[in-house]
């Protein structure tokens, strides 16, 4: 494509998106201005109907919580895709997992790195946990808290080498971690209905307004989505950083 | 004031924006676009929308430049292995 065609696709192509954007902008409502009456009802009924104080929290894991489901699996489904993609071959050695990718040399962390990955590691742990705890109660959730939490581990990665990270995350236990998060959305689901309601209706005790143990169901699927989440990442980063290893040479 | 902070926000996301397709090299790119999803985390804060906030931060800041950096070691790995 010579550079006069080039240009001529880009002004084209702008004039077009410009258009676009202002047929679907123009009759926009203004900022901060509320058009649907959906918002207001569900900021009424979070407390009184579900003991949950974050609106948002309730809508994704108890009004529309099947919705949840569906979007928890997507991520499922990529973490076992980039699995699958980054699969040994039977025939390729495992090797010891020394870093020995060529081109790349890998220094051992430097001191300040140790200190302030090692410094921020348990605060990370916890952080995780408090926001994935606190699901039903302040910004945050099993999703936000996961991926806070799969830090501590890359933290851990930072400070060290990798035979260490891989023996601090067995890749067995971690696998377990995402199938067990991942199933015990689809478990809660159907306890709900062994007791008596609908897929993910909310029956069980919903608890004082407030506490850690209040919203019922949502709690509970907010600490499973918490530990599918950190697993797939750590099972994530397990893989690439596994591809990057290579057979030490005998 | 809120309306200053809201503009600003708004025109630092869009220099940042610019900024990640101006740079070049991967490397580089994967470190700018953490930054410019630290910034769309403060948008979505300053927006009173804090649980995207949080989601924003932890995926575009740190997972998404992760995951970047990670498949650029693997192709550059792969590129070794095909030269020699």
């Amino acid at each position: 494509m010579t550079r006069p065609i080039r240009t001529l696709f880009f002004f084209v192509s702008a004039a077009l998106l410009a258009l676009a954007f202002w047929l679907s902008y123009s009759d926009l409502a203004p900022l901060g201005r509320n058009t649907s009456a959906y918002g207001d009802l569900v900021n009424s009924i979070t407390v009184p109907q579900r003991h949950i104080t974050d609106a948002v929290t309730a809508v994704n894991f108890d009004i529309r919580g099947f919705d949840t489901l569906g979007e928890e699996f997507i991520l499922f489904a990529s973490v076992l895709g980039v699995v699958l993609l980054m699969r040994r071959r039977s025939d390729d050695p495992m090797g010891d997992h020394e870093d020995k990718a060529r081109g790349r040399i890998v220094p051992y962390p430097s001191d300040a790195v140790r200190v302030t990955a090692l410094l921020l590691l348990s605060p990370m742990v916890l952080f995780g946990l408090y926001i994935v705890s606190h699901g039903q109660l302040t910004p945050g959730g099993g999703f936000q808290g996961g991926v806070v939490l799969s830090t501590a581990p890359l933290l851990f990665y930072l400070a060290s080498t990798y035979p260490q990270f891989r023996a601090v995350t067995p890749p067995r236990l971690i696998e377990a971690a995402e199938a067990v998060g991942a199933s015990a959305y689809i478990f809660i689901g159907g306890v709900c209905m062994a007791l008596g309601g609908q897929f993910l209706e909310n029956v069980l005790p919903l608890g004082k307004t407030g506490t850690l143990v209040s919203g019922g169901t949502v709690a509970l699927i907010d600490l499973g989505v918490g530990l599918e989440v950190s697993a797939g990442f750590v099972l994530m980063m397990l893989v690439y950083l596994e591809e990057l290893m290579e057979a030490k040479e005998q | 004031m809120i309306a200053i902070l809201e503009a600003g926000i708004l025109i630092f996301v869009a220099l940042a924006g610019t900024a990640v397709v101006l740079t070049r090299d991967a490397v580089a790119q994967a470190i700018v676009v953490s930054f410019y999803g630290l910034l769309l985390g403060i948008m979505f804060f300053v927006f009173q929308a804090p649980d995207v906030a949080l989601s924003q931060i932890t995926v575009g800041a740190v997972a998404l430049p992760l995951m970047i950096l990670l498949a650029l070691a693997r192709v550059k790995k792969h590129e070794n292995d095909q030269t020699d």
